[in-house]
């Protein structure tokens, strides 16, 4: 599928996480022990073939930039094609930060022109999945599409409070009608935010909005199109789990304890991360862990169970660490008891406290802080 | 173009390592697997890399493949350099002559051609079979402060092993005045590590000469050196105090593994500020399950542990499942061990399948000899291996 180029959006949803992207895109968010978020949009253009990859930044991306570096570590430092980084780029008639989808692939509008990829894949960084666009551009072009959206069935219940958009198709499945933040009940088709279209297509959609001073790609492009456009959908039907607030992202983080949904993920395809060199985990004699993801460089003397310990978190001895989430270097001292907190990264928790959050509210401790 | 490297490091990866036995059937021995997530090569590159050397040729002549493929263009260790870094140098044919690389000093000579073409004043000769970490750049002060045309780095070691050393007899200041081979009875307990810096220009003089000579064995150790030193050229022992460890048997890379355990390791890998650096596996954050009981272990990426792992150091994606015990052993990447399978002071080669119920090693204690089972290789279910046998599913 060399003829597609992806466009990976890092920031758009920033705000819907507000503890976690306080200094960082949602893109560069750390998940499950050693990835960011971006990791996954990435690996999955990677092992799809794609790699023309233009990644759209606007703010606070400093360690999304620091984390992707050159794109060597999913392959995608190369002379053709590889990795873009495309932050904000100030134009005489739009010299604001953009705010909206539409308004980034306006600023990328000469990305867009000047790759010769006949198709473009899109999508954000708030999905954790492995899935195939190989699969979904072959289907788009045998129903003969113009834009096909990537949905996965969800109970309506499940829906985030903002920001959904549900796909209704016909028996073909395509798409009918498209619905915001509609009142629903029972399973939905909700839109995952991936688009696969003609790169050309795209640039006019881009340059028509522009000329008639468009705002939302979804809302007034996508929408407004159903009927003059073959627009499709496409289920995605393996695991995919959407980040939506700190809650959704403790679930989602805690699910993949689970192992069906592990290895669905991470072991029927590579999954691609920044290297660190850190030596492996050090387990000492008094160590008991259960149900819980450990990645590398960690130095366990403690308890640790239904957890996820980053690259370098140390649990000292006699602590017990229960239902959280420790992000990198992370420093909890002897006998402390840690049960459903989420810690970002250097954090340090010092001998003998004792922190609680709950399952259905954990409570999150800021980057850097001392305890 | 300006070409010009201070230093050139020459890594001689090309033995066999025919002690390890089944480990070394299909890879040569600076290939194989250490402590985890690191091969025997990182550490001398490492060391290279951390102490400045950015140009390195690495000799290779037996069972290359994995070797040249873990290398690959040096991009893990920062060697993926415009001008200098890794460069892999098999024997090759050459205008009248083709042979294959006779001995230490002729692997060299035959690749004077490579150091040459970057004018360096001195080369560090390195071996690809010893785990340490060194700052080759102290050294190199070392070598110029004293003046030498020639350094050899020296550890000390205990005197009743000296007999398995080459032994270094110098004065207070390092000054070499002899060597001695495997000696019975030593009068010094300096051993040399197989690490020497040379002037470049003497180098190139001393090989000249060595080549020529029909009855050499073109060996450092045997012949270049002691030649040099007869010669009464300057020769000093540059004396290194740390961990040192040569793992040219099967006893002592186990040994060399299990140094890595316990509350405060002999070799310590976490220091930020000398990383041992190694291609990374891909693979998720290791995962220990319900049933699962680790103590005193290493653990690496991948690992999908649901039995019991102790005194045990795991490569990246082990499977321990249910019921299964390891103890005392060591078990590379990709490696499974199944329901109720007992592994005990075992060397556990890559892909390895031990079966459901299978017992492999008897429990370590002074009398026992480890068992080794050779990469692929199939324990069926139930099946038995006695403690030191080695079992090898490929053909040499």
């Amino acid at each position: 599928m060399s003829n597609a180029m992806g466009i990976i959006f890092s920031n758009i949803h920033d705000s819907d996480v507000p503890e976690l992207t306080q200094n960082r895109t949602l893109g560069s968010i750390p998940f499950c022990g050693r990835y960011r978020l971006v990791d996954f949009a990435l690996s999955n253009m990677v092992n799809s073939d794609i790699t023309k990859v233009g990644l759209i930044t606007k703010s606070n991306y400093q360690s999304l930039m620091d984390h992707v570096g050159s794109g060597k570590d999913w392959d995608l430092a190369r002379r053709h094609g590889g990795l873009h980084m495309l932050p904000p780029f100030g134009v005489e008639e739009n010299t604001s930060l953009y705010n909206t989808r539409l308004e980034a692939l306006k600023n990328i509008i000469g990305f867009i022109e000047k790759s010769n990829e006949q198709y473009v894949v899109m999508t954000d960084c708030d999905l954790v999945c492995n899935m195939d666009y190989d699969a979904i551009l072959k289907t788009h072009i045998k129903n003969g599409a113009d834009i096909t959206l990537v949905y996965g069935m969800a109970n309506a219940k499940d829906m985030s409070p903002t920001n959904n958009i549900v796909l209704k198709t016909d028996d073909d499945g395509r798409v009918a009608d498209i619905l915001f933040n509609p009142r629903a009940q029972g399973e939905i088709k909700l839109f995952a935010n991936v688009f696969i279209l003609k790169r050309n297509l795209l640039y006019n959609l881009v340059k028509d909005a522009i000329s008639h001073n468009k705002h939302h790609f979804s809302a007034e492009i996508i929408a407004q199109s159903v009927g003059s456009l073959r627009i499709f959908g496409y289920e995605h039907k393996g695991y995919l789990a959407k980040i939506t607030s700190l809650q959704s992202y403790y679930d989602k983080s805690m699910e993949l304890l689970d192992r069906s949904k592990m290895k669905e993920v991470f072991e029927n395809n590579n999954v691609y991360t920044k290297i660190r060199d850190s030596a492996p985990t050090k387990y000492s004699a008094g160590a008991k862990v259960k149900n819980s993801l450990i990645a590398d460089g960690c130095v366990i003397e403690g308890e640790v169970e239904n957890s996820i310990l980053f690259r370098g978190v140390k649990v000292s001895r006699g602590s017990v660490i229960k239902n959280s989430i420790l992000m990198q270097d992370t420093i909890i001292g002897e006998k402390c008891f840690i049960n459903c907190i989420i810690t970002d990264k250097n954090v340090i928790v010092t001998d003998g406290r004792n922190l609680s959050g709950c399952d259905v509210n954990p409570f999150y401790i800021r980057k850097f802080s001392k305890l | 173009m300006y070409r010009k490297k201070e230093c050139v490091a020459m890594l001689l990866a090309g033995g066999q390592g025919s002690r390890l036995y089944a480990l070394t059937t299909k890879i040569a021995k600076p290939a194989v697997s250490f402590g985890g997530k690191y091969r025997i090569i990182d550490f001398p590159l490492s060391n290279c890399v951390n102490s400045g050397i950015d140009t390195v040729g690495v000799l290779t002549q037996y069972q290359p493949l994995v070797l040249n493929e873990y290398i690959g263009n040096g991009a893990p260790w920062d060697l993926d350099r415009a001008y200098g870094g890794v460069h892999i140098l098999s024997p090759y044919q050459a205008k009248g002559r083709s042979d294959w690389y006779k001995g230490t000093a002729n692997a060299i000579y035959q690749n004077l051609y490579f150091i040459k073409s970057f004018d360096p004043d001195y080369v560090l000769i390195l071996s690809g079979d010893h785990i340490y970490k060194m700052d080759y750049s102290h050294m190199l002060e070392f070598h110029k402060e004293s003046g030498a045309d020639c350094t050899i780095a020296a550890i000390q070691v205990p005197w009743e092993d000296t007999s398995r050393f080459g032994i270094i007899n110098s004065d207070e200041k390092g000054r070499i005045s002899g060597f001695e081979e495997k000696p019975k009875n030593a009068t010094s307990n300096l051993a040399s590590m197989g690490i020497y810096i040379f002037n470049a220009k003497k180098l190139y003089a001393y090989l000249e000469t060595d080549s020529k000579d029909k009855a050499s064995d073109n060996d450092f150790g045997k012949n270049v050196l002691p030649a040099m030193l007869a010669a009464g050229e300057n020769m000093f022992a540059y004396t290194f105090e740390g961990y040192w460890k040569d793992v040219g048997t099967i006893d002592s890379l186990y040994e060399a593994n299990m140094d890595l355990l316990g509350e405060s390791p002999t070799l310590d890998l976490t220091d930020r500020n000398w990383r041992i650096h190694s291609r990374n596996p891909i693979a998720p954050p290791h995962y220990a399950g319900e049933n699962a009981k680790i103590s005193n272990s290493i653990i690496s990426l991948g690992c999908i542990i649901d039995g019991v792992v102790e005194n045990s150091i795991l490569s990246a994606g082990v499977t321990v499942k249910k019921g299964a015990v390891v103890k005392d052993s060591i078990i590379l990447s990709g490696a499974e061990i199944c329901e109720n399978a007992e592994v005990n002071y075992s060397l556990i080669d890559e892909n390895s399948h031990i079966g459901v119920g299978a017992k492999v090693g008897v429990e370590k204690d002074k009398k026992a000899k480890i068992t080794v089972i050779g990469r692929d290789y199939g324990v069926p279910d139930g099946d038995v291996v006695n403690g030191g046998e080695i079992l090898d599913s490929c053909e040499a």
